[in-house]
């Protein structure tokens, strides 16, 4: 076992999980270390929820197991659950109780002494906005403030791990921001987070990110030294077609990728070929470029290389 | 000293959950009104409403004697309220022409020669036609008409010094509900219905409520194990259930007279043990609806049959064999006996603890075999 293992907060080790003949995951192995931002990434049925349902100790490991805070989720989920918070896709929120009923029930459940609740709830309602809306039914909420009620009730017994199963979901632009803001102020303050989501450019925002897919780990990196993974030069091309465009570049010399993107076409060049000749093939199929530039790798050009496969886009 | 500590913490998150579900509970306007409204109304559904007494059957009568003797015939079947002369003809073709339209239920037809017969002491015939369709009416409508007439003939012959012929007079007296009131026997029996149906719907939708939220969900990943889950759900339920036995059991016998004649006591113990077993039941359809609709429809499922099957509306005895071994299983079956043996024959544990043990043994099983699937469904 290495240093950086005995230290993280969470440690997943070969973590399988079978539902019949699926295997949603399939011998995933990371560290989260203290206070990181950590971010699992992948499309939709990769695995993001079964792991974080076992690391939250309500689904059971086939093989393998995690550790969170050093106890095992495999043999006593129920002494994991005191110190983590777990928030799933769709929080449920009693509509009939207020705001602040609903956050002082999850303290009641934790059994927040009485004495630190105020100054929690305070704090709490700093970063939520949610101070006005005290005496207000949950029900009666707009869906991000419900999102940052969802939060509040998981964070009030403040726990040292937070996990996350795609928080901003169905979620509006500007709450989307908040609720990233109000993880790195979490993080900052000391708490791991790990947070699942389907959304590349929310992974950016990670400080590390595990790249999942069909339950197994593709990558595990920072965002830049993923970025820098790929193999070769990253062009956006607008042409008058780029359907076609997209369709002859797959097939030409010296291409590894062509994608649709909107209406341009990044097409991943090998770091030996010419972008002359590129342009050449295009010509030869009848399409006229507009407009040919470098660009920066995005998380989502490195994902579909991985993946290797057009539907990633999607994700 | 740790164990005491888990166990202090286990009942105040318990405590917790409790609370929270009180709140909810009393700030629903539609659950209170499930709660209170919806045992009084079904009490006086079965009160008023549902009646298997014959009262005012329709008469017609088609009498071709015109004499004294068959006139009083015809006041003997008006008098005691059980019939209600609605034509009278002495043409024989409008006895049926009665029945076939509905106007009658019953139709009596004296023929000619009545009076000159019962004079002669000879006995005579009268005939009696009863609309079949409504098969409980028919039947007890032609039970009075023999009684009347029977009483008819030995007042007749008491009176005119012939002979009694045929020494057996029979005189059946109702023990325990006198008058033969349905409603005697039907109110005590809606004590057991009401306390399954409110138990059964409570416990299923409030488990089911949390798991359409998602809130179940969040649940589990705290502190709150399944077994505080349990009861922090089934907890306020049995309260529930409990103020609605002493509401519908206050109205039984200050608003229809319903005697109650065993002791309270034991019908609180009894009925506390059958909502167990109602409880467990709840659970057990909560485990298998994932939302509300599911559940009502999980409910009525299983509500349904055990009606049917109780003897609460028909008589357990008429049924085949098959259906009679079944109602044994069914805890609303023992319940019902329970609760009419102490309302109505002031029995006690030592009539019913055949039937208690039956509840409890049904309660027992049901909570066990509910408590571990809703665990299992917890995943």
């Amino acid at each position: 076992m290495t240093g950086a293992a005995t230290s993280a907060v969470v440690a997943v080790e070969r973590l399988t999980r079978r539902f019949g003949a699926l295997v949603a995951l399939d011998a995933v192995t990371f560290d989260v270390r203290p206070a990181e931002l950590f971010g699992i990434v992948g499309p939709d049925g990769a695995g993001k929820t079964t792991l974080l349902r076992i690391l939250a100790g309500v689904v059971r490991p086939t093989s393998g197991d995690a550790r969170v805070r050093g106890v095992s989720v495999a043999r006593a989920p129920e002494a994991v659950k005191p110190h983590i918070a777990y928030m799933s896709q769709r929080f449920g929120l009693y509509d009939d109780l207020t705001v602040r009923e609903n956050i002082d029930f999850y303290a009641d459940l934790y059994r927040v002494p009485r004495a630190e609740r105020p100054a929690r709830i305070e704090r709490l309602h700093r970063f939520s906005g949610l101070g006005p809306f005290a005496d207000r039914l949950a029900g009666k909420l707009s869906g991000g403030m419900k999102q940052k009620l969802s939060l509040s009730c998981a964070l009030v017994h403040q726990p040292e791990v937070l996990l996350l199963d795609e928080p901003t979901f169905g979620v509006d632009p500007i709450s989307r921001r908040d609720l990233w803001l109000i993880l790195h102020e979490m993080v900052a303050a000391g708490v791991t987070v790990v947070v699942s989501t389907s959304y590349l450019d929310e992974a950016e925002r990670c400080d590390r990110v595990a790249l999942l897919d069909h339950g197994r780990v593709l990558a595990l990196d920072t965002p830049a030294a993923l970025q820098a993974r790929l193999p070769g030069e990253m062009r956006a091309l607008r042409t008058d077609d780029p359907r076609r465009a997209a369709a002859t570049l797959a097939d030409a010399p010296g291409v590894l990728a062509a994608t649709l993107y909107g209406d341009a076409v990044h097409v991943l060049l090998a770091r030996d070929a010419a972008p002359a000749a590129v342009r050449a093939a295009l010509a030869a199929a009848g399409v006229a470029v507009i407009d040919d530039a470098p660009i920066e790798p995005s998380l989502e050009d490195v994902f579909i290389h991985l993946v290797g496969r057009p539907e990633a886009r999607r994700v | 000293m740790r164990d005491r500590r888990e166990l202090r913490d286990s009942l105040l998150r318990v405590r917790e959950l409790l609370r929270k579900e009180w709140r909810q509970i009393f700030r629903d306007p539609k659950t209170k009104r499930i709660i209170f409204a919806s045992p009084i109304l079904q009490l006086l559904l079965f009160g008023y409403a549902v009646n298997t007494d014959v009262r005012n059957a329709a008469l017609f009568v088609v009498d071709q004697d015109r004499t004294r003797e068959s006139r009083e015939l015809v006041d003997a079947f008006t008098a005691g309220g059980y019939f209600r002369l609605v034509g009278r003809s002495d043409r024989p073709a409008d006895l049926a022409a009665a029945l076939d339209r509905g106007r009658a239920v019953v139709a009596l037809q004296i023929p000619r020669g009545f009076a000159r017969s019962l004079a002669a002491g000879r006995g005579a015939a009268v005939q009696v036609l009863v609309d079949g369709t409504s098969s409980n009416t028919a039947t007890v409508a032609q039970g009075y008409a023999n009684r009347i007439v029977q009483h008819f003939g030995l007042d007749y012959a008491d009176a005119h010094g012939q002979a009694i012929r045929g020494g057996v007079d029979l005189r059946v007296r109702a023990w325990f509900n006198p008058a033969l009131e349905s409603r005697v026997y039907n109110v005590p029996g809606v004590v057991a219905v009401i306390l399954m149906l409110m138990a059964l719907l409570l416990t299923a939708l409030a488990v089911v409520r949390e798991r359409e939220l998602g809130t179940l969900e969040q649940l589990m990943v705290s502190p709150l194990s399944p077994g505080e889950l349990i009861l922090g759900k089934t907890i306020p339920v049995a309260a529930i259930a409990l103020v609605d036995l002493a509401l519908v059991v206050l109205v039984a016998v200050l608003w229809f007279h319903i005697p109650l004649r065993g002791s309270p006591l034991l019908l609180l113990v009894a009925s506390a043990v059958y909502i167990l077993s109602a409880l467990g039941l709840g659970l057990l359809v909560s485990t298998v609806s994932s939302t509300q609709q599911e559940a009502f429809m999980g409910m009525f499922l299983l509500f349904l049959p055990m009606i049917i099957l109780s003897g609460f509306m028909y008589p357990i005895t008429s049924m085949p064999w098959i259906f009679q071994k079944l109602t044994l299983l069914n805890p609303v079956r023992h319940f019902l006996e329970v609760v009419r043996g102490i309302f109505l024959r002031g029995a006690g544990v030592a009539e019913l603890w055949p039937q208690i043990a039956a509840l409890a043994l049904t309660a027992s099983v049901v909570l066990t075999v509910a408590t571990r699937a809703f665990r299992k469904s917890l995943g």
